[in-house]
């Protein structure tokens, strides 16, 4: 129902910017150089005021709504409701709710149909105040704008900074849920570290908490603080980073060399894209690519070679990651070279320098701090992945530094954490935002680090 | 450095024996930027320990000429050249010719300041190292040291050697540029609008430097400035539209010339 009203004033939008245009045509009698504001202006002025505040009453009522109808249906049905806790009221309310507007229902009884009753006629009304609330915000603010429109009316400077509030509220939206994506990380992460102290979980060497309530922990009702030791998973995540480092930081930089000063415009103009497309490919195609492709071919060398190799190693997941992301040095570290000022490559040819020469001893010691950042911000990307680990890498958290043996990472083992029926508050999921924390602080680390070196290098040409 | 002092003497004996020996010639130079010709049948000679200008209005080829003696028009993909053109009558665009040692022969120096981002001793030291024209440490300090006093630069940086080249004033850094150039001991220098990025003192101070260098080598200089190309320059060419119009004595150049649009250009008339 709401529906059909936001349609209503979107057409009503519209018709407003064409009658708001051309009432300003029509009051300097089609002679548009001497209206301050430009027609189409004072177009979106009138549009804006017609619909906006109407819409945004909108947005409010229904963030409210909910809130206010149940709590009208829990007055109500006080006396039914005394008895019960909170999960059962919350319960009722769901069920005469589904029972209203269509959802699946529990337990049907007579007094929650009476409350389903209720609470259609309550919606019905809350319905139609927020239509008659719309109409009349609408209809006022077209008329209130309406008796602006004028030659002289400075219609741009307020639709200039009506578009500014929006833009702002947009951006305040986004930082405010990052904020409280950290906050709850941090809050989450505290609580489960008022069950596990956060040394045992920082330095201990044991990861298990699939067994945290078979053992000790679930018969004595407390928490077994030595299993949530996150040690092993911060080294398995280093040692396939540092794979896929090893297979991405050459190939990438090489490729980038290759484009930015060997290829030719032609083929610069087909590889880029093509290299990118890399970068396009999702994570979990790389994943089965790993697991099915790669891993055993790495088991089959292996055994040839008479190694012990895992059929789910660390080798095999770092190796497909670091081609992942392949692109993404390669397209970034293509940029930073591309930055360095032709100038500087003529200066060394002029002094009889080959193409090499200049690359190694001028191009990249200029472009390095740029390199650097690509790398670290490519490690970043590489910390956070899951989905080739999850696939490629298995879940058992070996403390080892050999790359053919099975490992697991921090992204994977929170992916476990929360796979399946969980309690929220057991130590065991809330382990998983412990985990997550660490793997903010460490990405957020080095993006600081990346954006910092960026910022000392581009003070060097600019 | 035992080379370069051995080849100043040689070129001193043969510019006090008589009339300037040819240095570089030009016959026929035709250079093509795609399907755009940018130059017509240059021919014109650079004459050894003299100072060559190229003067005419912007688009009129002197640069284009000017990169096609060292080949610095290779890194240009698509322009080509055609015609002849020869160092001490070997031709530089034979496919024998090495272009890595005649751009070692033939150095440049160019518009804007371009120093490497390394420290002034790094700057300088970078063509003899590439070279392997050092054998020691010690030798290439004396190159660095010799190349900065050449330049003029010496005094000005000689306590501060290991800071950035890219933290002098511009005119420091162009003198830079030149010491970097000098530093692989080459014949010829090559200076593309050297002081067209520079103030009127730094640019007395390059001009003055160039008057010195040429003692030692055969210089060829394209310059937007009439002056610059009188006060510097023993010989001038003029260039419009990819032609040479003209070409001679600087004095003559500059009072009687042959062709009026030189005459114009020099006036001031039109460019």
């Amino acid at each position: 129902m709401v529906g059909y009203l936001v349609v209503l004033l979107l057409v009503l939008a519209a018709a407003a910017y064409w009658i708001g245009r051309t009432r300003a045509i029509a009051s300097v009698n089609g002679d548009v150089a001497r209206l301050h504001s430009l027609p189409g202006q004072h177009g979106m002025f009138l549009a804006l005021f017609a619909a906006g505040p109407a819409l945004l009453a909108i947005v409010v009522w229904s963030l409210v709504t909910p809130g206010i109808e149940s709590s009208i249906i829990a007055d109500r049905f006080s006396s039914e409701l005394s008895g019960m806790g909170v999960p059962q009221v919350e319960a009722f309310i769901r069920d005469a709710r589904a029972m209203a507007f269509g959802g699946l229902v529990g337990f049907a009884d007579p007094t929650k149909e009476a409350a389903a009753a209720l609470y259609k006629s309550v919606h019905a009304t809350s319905t139609w105040i927020i239509w008659t609330v719309a109409l009349v915000l609408s209809a006022s603010g077209f008329y209130w704008a309406y008796s602006r429109i004028a030659p002289a009316y400075r219609a741009r400077h307020v639709v200039e900074r009506i578009l500014r509030a929006f833009l702002i509220a947009c951006s305040v939206v986004a930082i405010l849920t990052t904020v409280g994506i950290v906050l709850s990380l941090i809050f989450e992460s505290l609580r489960f570290f008022q069950q596990v102290p956060f040394y045992k979980f920082l330095f201990g060497t044991h990861w298990s908490p699939q067994s945290a309530f078979t053992g000790a922990g679930a018969e004595a009702g407390a928490v077994n603080e030595d299993i949530f030791g996150m040690v092993p998973l911060f080294a398995g995540t280093l040692l396939i980073t540092f794979i896929a480092m090893l297979v991405a930081a050459p190939i990438g930089l090489m490729a980038a060399i290759y484009l930015s000063d060997y290829a030719s415009k032609s083929v610069r103009a087909v590889a880029k894209p093509v290299l990118e497309i890399l970068a396009g490919i999702p994570t979990v195609v790389y994943g089965f690519f790993a697991a099915l492709t790669v891993a055993p071919y790495f088991r089959g060398i292996g055994e040839s070679l008479g190694l012990n190799v895992a059929s789910e190693s660390a080798l095999a997941a770092g190796v497909v990651m670091g081609i992942m992301i392949i692109p993404f040095v390669s397209s970034l570290s293509d940029d930073v070279i591309n930055a360095v000022p032709q100038s500087l490559r003529d200066g060394s040819a002029g002094l009889g320098a080959t193409k090499s020469e200049t690359i190694r001893k001028v191009v990249l010691p200029a472009a390095l701090p740029g390199i650097v950042s690509a790398m670290l911000l490519a490690v970043s990307r590489a910390i956070g992945e899951t989905m080739i680990v999850v696939m490629a890498a298995g879940l058992a958290a070996n403390l080892t530094a050999n790359p053919l043996e099975a490992v697991t990472t921090v992204t994977v083992q929170i992916v476990t954490l929360l796979v399946g029926d969980q309690e929220f508050d057991s130590a065991k999921t809330l382990a998983a935002f412990a985990l997550g924390l660490v793997l903010f602080c460490i990405t957020l680390t080095l993006n600081i680090v990346a954006l910092r070196v960026v910022q000392k290098y581009r003070e060097q040409y600019d | 450095m035992n080379i370069m002092t051995e080849a100043g003497v040689e070129q001193k004996l043969s510019s006090a024996t008589n009339a300037p020996s040819i240095k570089m010639k030009g016959e026929k130079v035709s250079v093509h930027y795609g399907e755009k010709r940018a130059l017509f049948d240059v021919d014109l000679d650079v004459r050894e320990n003299q100072v060559t200008a190229l003067i005419g209005p912007s688009g009129c080829g002197k640069s284009t000429f000017l990169r096609c003696l060292n080949r610095m028009n290779d890194t240009i993909d698509i322009a080509r050249v055609s015609g002849k053109i020869t160092l001490d009558g070997e031709d530089v665009y034979d496919p024998k010719i090495d272009v890595v040692e005649l751009r070692a022969r033939v150095g440049m120096v160019f518009q804007k300041p371009n120093p490497f981002p390394k420290s002034i001793y790094e700057n300088v030291a970078y063509g003899p190292r590439i070279h392997g024209l050092a054998r020691s440490k010690a030798e290439l300090d004396g190159i660095v040291e010799s190349s900065l006093k050449k330049a003029g630069l010496f005094n000005e940086v000689k306590d501060r050697l290991l800071e950035s080249g890219t933290g002098l004033s511009g005119g420091q850094q162009q003198r830079l540029c030149i010491a970097r150039a000098i530093a692989v001991s080459p014949e010829v220098i090559l200076m593309d609008e050297p002081c067209s990025a520079l103030d009127p003192i730094a640019t007395a101070r390059v001009e003055e430097l160039i008057d010195e260098l040429r003692e030692n080598y055969t210089i060829v200089i394209v310059t937007h400035s009439m002056q610059q190309a009188a006060r510097v320059s023993q010989r001038t060419a003029m260039f419009h539209l990819g032609y040479l119009v003209e070409e001679g004595a600087t004095d003559k150049m500059f009072t009687n010339p042959d062709d009026k649009r030189t005459q114009d250009y020099i006036t001031g008339r039109f460019g």
